[in-house]
């Protein structure tokens, strides 16, 4: 009967009593987000895939409309889905908040259990490359050797012929010391403990009064903000627990260490839990079984810190991403709601726990810079996608242009796996352009695989906003920096 | 700590975006906050002013003629018929070469992707050419893929209205696509890139395009295609178009998902981006704290960022989150309301007298939205401003039935820029 019809006479609403039509769902329920989706295909005119891919059928029919087809069981998961790349830029399309990747890494995760052989190159290929986690360690123990023979021609040739992994990228080199290594070797939490400590005492006294007196806005804020790791209280101590990811342990520790000393800078005192793989790569490959294994790990550990005091943040957008949203979405950990609500991208946690921008309005780097800017798909879907510009232009010498919304188009493993390859670089190419027109001295992005994908794009040299945070805010004298 | 701008416009669609741009134009700092994206993909591109007054007169050649008589309490009475005039202004500083129409007081007739005519202010410059008054005979070209476009219908609908033109419709293959049901971006990117395309002979996809189409031009002065004509260089496709079949080409404005919607979007943030505004999507706007001085004023509103939330604040606020379309009104079995301040939506207790049961008779609940000031300050139950520092923009604004009247553009310009003009002319006098 619908709703239009008066079902009885006189009252409304009063003698309305919902009836269990469907039995009780035993696993994830999606049938919500499918009625959610009105059809209006505006997420499909988001896809970077479909744009580029006639054989690609759209985020709508991956999502809501292959969770239908599949109610009656005589439709197997199409394996299209293993052409979306996760970029997730369907999710902020959506005007009806249809939950189209948990939709996609639900389904990509069926598929692979359900009918991917385990023998097979792709399954082989992509836990290795989803379980790049694994095997990082390894590879550093020997960096120099390592990025020898990764470098090789014929270990790439090998790469793609025997595991179908590009021949065309290089390998991302490992770093001579992880930052794990440097974090112990530099004392570890103790060491930051103290670092914070004296940073909080040398700002308690001038620079942070000075600076509030001259900011309106900061003096506006002052007695009405007071939440956990305010700004109103100067000598109480204030922490952070780092969840650094893969990339910047093993091969960017640069970023990991800029992202230590701008939170010093302020004063918090730094932790470093263990940790494991966010996931990413895993629910791009529909690995759900080693994402679910890492995430006890993770959640593990940060509700811990957590529960020491500590808020949790991360560098790398898709490592933020997968905290905040993925993990509630895809697991029912204990604790996994709390650690999700308080994860941080690491530059945004700063934006609102502190007064970044009046801290940054005419801070000057070593040189003049002019950047260009990518923001990934996954900053972009925790609406950080202009975060970066802002705080940049309060830097003296400092020009960061946006090369506007399109993606990368790597998505992690995504652009690394041979049959991807040429419609990862047709999705980059508008990318690609714009930074060559924005003729900038370098590019600019927090995340990792993007960071390749505009170097291999463009021959741009990459960093990340933590990095120029740092040369501004620290500068070089603190601290020794040849690491 | 919050993160801090003088005016926070909240919402992403025409009227938000004017409204940032109209205050930014005071000098101020403003910050736009989107929920999703933008729903202009949503949106035909046309801007609309009046097509038909509210009692269905039309179509009105002049709208600014029948503005003077709308009742009390639509948004235009609201702002005064000036004001109506400056948004038009407003937005084709901004709109530049883009859009036709410019300068003009009365509505053009353009043809609809389902064969009918719409009357409308201003039109994308790449529809320019199908406009129904105009009386050179015109071919419409659909594609067997593309289904929400019958040409052939669309024409015989046309003739049937009585267009002082002859206009035939025909429906081809698009040449080089594989599937059946390819997205319109794939479309737009073959011809932006004027990529090969294996399935004709190699050649590029707007030569192929062409060549299908050439045979059955016959003689037409103009051809009308779906709004698919390309992304980023649309005047370029549409121009070699052109060249190529020896006639003008035009497209027929679509429904969602719509490319000239997806272009007006460009459009507004790369002007928000000129203007240095600060632009947040993604993300809502889930709730606001009160001034703890009282005075009726919002301190800060809570943006949820995938579960944290994160505290913005701003001297002034424009709320623009849309009607119960855009969610800027919701309804359950019990109320409507606002979702975000708890602002006053009128409307009846019974929520059976929320609709008529003639579906395009005089629905009530097309007018639900919140009453506003002439400031646009909305109203609380007794009348009086429901808050200090906040102000009303598009169709969260009540009174007016935008689907009916064809008003949905102008009213999002008229409010949006008053709005956004009335917040940053407030920061500044602090």
């Amino acid at each position: 009967m619908s709703d239009a019809e008066r079902p009885t006479e006189g009252g409304t609403g009063d003698d309305f009593e919902p009836i269990q039509v469907f039995p009780e769902a035993e696993e994830m329920d999606l049938r919500p987000g499918a009625d959610n989706c009105y059809k209006c295909s505006t997420c499909d005119t988001n896809c970077p895939v479909a744009e580029v891919d006639d054989e690609f059928p759209g985020p709508k029919f991956q999502g809501p409309e292959q969770w239908r087809l599949k109610r009656q069981d005589d439709h197997d998961v199409d394996d299209s889905v293993m052409k979306c790349s996760n970029c997730m830029r369907c999710d902020s399309a959506c005007p009806s908040d249809v939950p189209l990747s948990q939709m996609h890494n639900t389904a990509r995760g069926e598929y692979v259990d359900e009918r991917m052989d385990t023998f097979s190159r792709e399954y082989v290929r992509n836990r290795i490359l989803a379980n790049y986690r694994r095997l990082a360690p390894l590879g550093s123990m020997f960096p120099r050797t390592t990025n020898f023979v990764m470098g090789l021609s014929a270990t790439q040739w090998l790469g793609e012929k025997l595991l179908g992994i590009t021949s065309e990228r290089e390998f991302p080199s490992f770093a001579t010391e992880t930052f794990r290594e440097w974090w112990d070797k530099r004392g570890g939490a103790a060491a930051s403990r103290k670092r914070a400590q004296e940073a909080r005492e040398r700002r308690g006294g001038d620079a942070t009064s000075k600076l509030r007196a001259e900011d309106p806005r900061a003096r506006r804020d002052q007695d009405s903000s007071a939440s956990r790791g305010g700004t109103s209280d100067r000598t109480e101590p204030k922490r952070i627990a780092y969840f650094h990811g893969c990339y910047s342990n093993y091969n960017t520790p640069e970023v990991a260490k800029s992202l230590v000393r701008v939170y010093e800078h302020f004063g918090y005192e730094i932790v470093v839990p263990d940790q494991h793989c966010s996931g990413t790569p895993m629910f791009a490959n529909g690995m759900i079984d080693d994402a679910r294994r890492s995430a006890e790990t993770n959640v593990r550990e940060l509700a811990a810190a957590l529960e020491d005091g500590a808020d949790i943040v991360a560098s790398c957008s898709s490592c933020s991403m997968s905290l905040r949203q993925e993990y509630p979405e895809l697991f029912d950990l204990a604790g996994i709601e709390d650690v999700a609500a308080n994860t941080w991208d690491a530059v945004e946690y700063l934006r609102v726990h502190e007064d970044l921008e009046a801290e940054l309005e005419g801070s000057t780097v070593e040189d003049d810079l002019s950047f260009a800017y990518h923001a990934p798909c996954h900053a972009r879907n925790q609406g950080l996608d202009g975060q970066t510009i802002e705080l940049l232009s309060r830097i003296d010498g400092v020009e960061a242009h946006d090369v506007g919304d399109s993606c990368s188009g790597i998505s992690g493993t995504y652009g690394w796996k041979a049959e991807n390859y040429d419609t990862s670089m047709k999705i980059g190419a508008e990318m690609f352009e714009h930074m060559a027109d924005a003729n900038a001295d370098t590019g600019l992005t927090e995340c990792p695989t993007c960071s390749m994908q505009m170097e291999h794009g463009t021959g741009y040299e990459i960093t990340h906003t933590l990095e120029v945070l740092d040369a501004a805010l620290v500068g070089t004298e603190t601290e020794g920096r040849t690491q | 700590m919050a993160i801090e701008d003088d005016v926070l416009v909240i919402g992403g669609g025409l009227a938000g975006a004017t409204a940032a741009l109209a205050a930014a134009d005071q000098g101020g700092r403003v910050r736009l906050v989107s929920a999703k994206q933008s729903t202009l993909r949503h949106a035909s591109g046309l801007i609309d002013v009046l097509g038909y007054t509210p009692s269905g007169e039309g179509p009105l050649s002049d709208p600014f003629a029948a503005i003077p008589d709308l009742p009390r309490g639509h948004p235009y009475e609201r702002v005064g018929p000036d004001a109506v005039h400056e948004a038009l202004d407003f937005f084709d500083a901004i709109a530049g070469d883009a859009y036709a129409g410019a300068g003009t007081e009365s509505n053009a007739l353009v043809m609809t992707f389902g064969g009918t005519v719409k009357p409308t202010a201003r039109y994308p410059t790449a529809t320019a050419a199908g406009l129904a008054s105009d009386d050179r005979d015109a071919l419409l070209v659909g594609f067997e893929t593309l289904p929400d476009f019958d040409a052939p219908l669309s024409a015989a609908h046309l003739e049937s209205a009585g267009v002082p033109f002859a206009v035939r419709g025909v429906t081809v293959r698009f040449p080089g696509l594989a599937r059946d049901d390819a997205k319109l971006t794939r479309y737009a990117h073959l011809l932006d890139r004027d990529e090969r395309v294996s399935a004709a002979g190699g050649s590029g996809a707007r030569e192929a395009l062409a060549a299908t189409v050439e045979p059955h031009v016959a003689g037409a002065s103009r051809v009308g295609f779906p709004a698919v004509l390309g992304d980023e260089r649309a005047d370029e496709v549409r121009a070699d178009l052109a060249d190529r079949l020896g006639a003008e080409v035009f497209e027929v404005p679509m429904g969602p998902p719509s490319l000239p919607g997806v272009r007006l979007e460009e459009l507004l943030y790369d002007a928000l981006s000129d203007a240095g505004v600060r632009v947040t999507t993604g993300v809502p706007v889930v709730d606001y704290e009160p001034d703890a001085e009282g005075a009726g004023r919002i301190d800060r509103v809570v943006v949820d960022r995938n579960g944290t939330d994160v505290p913005h604040r701003a001297d002034q606020y424009v709320l623009a989150t849309g009607g119960l379309v855009g969610k800027g009104v919701r309804s359950d079995r019990e109320r409507v309301f606002e979702p975000i301040f708890d602002c006053h939506v009128p409307h009846p207790a019974d929520r059976y007298d929320w609709f008529v049961d003639d579906a395009f008779g005089d629905q009530p609940y097309a007018k639900f939205g919140l009453p506003v000031d002439r400031d646009l300050r909305p109203l609380d139950a007794t009348g009086d401003p429901e808050f200090a520092n906040l102000r009303a923009a598009g169709a969260i604004v009540g009174g007016y039935d935008f689907a009916a009247e064809k008003s949905g553009a102008g009213v999002s310009l008229a409010t949006g820029s008053v709005a956004g003009r009335g917040a940053g002319a407030e920061v500044n006098d602090r």
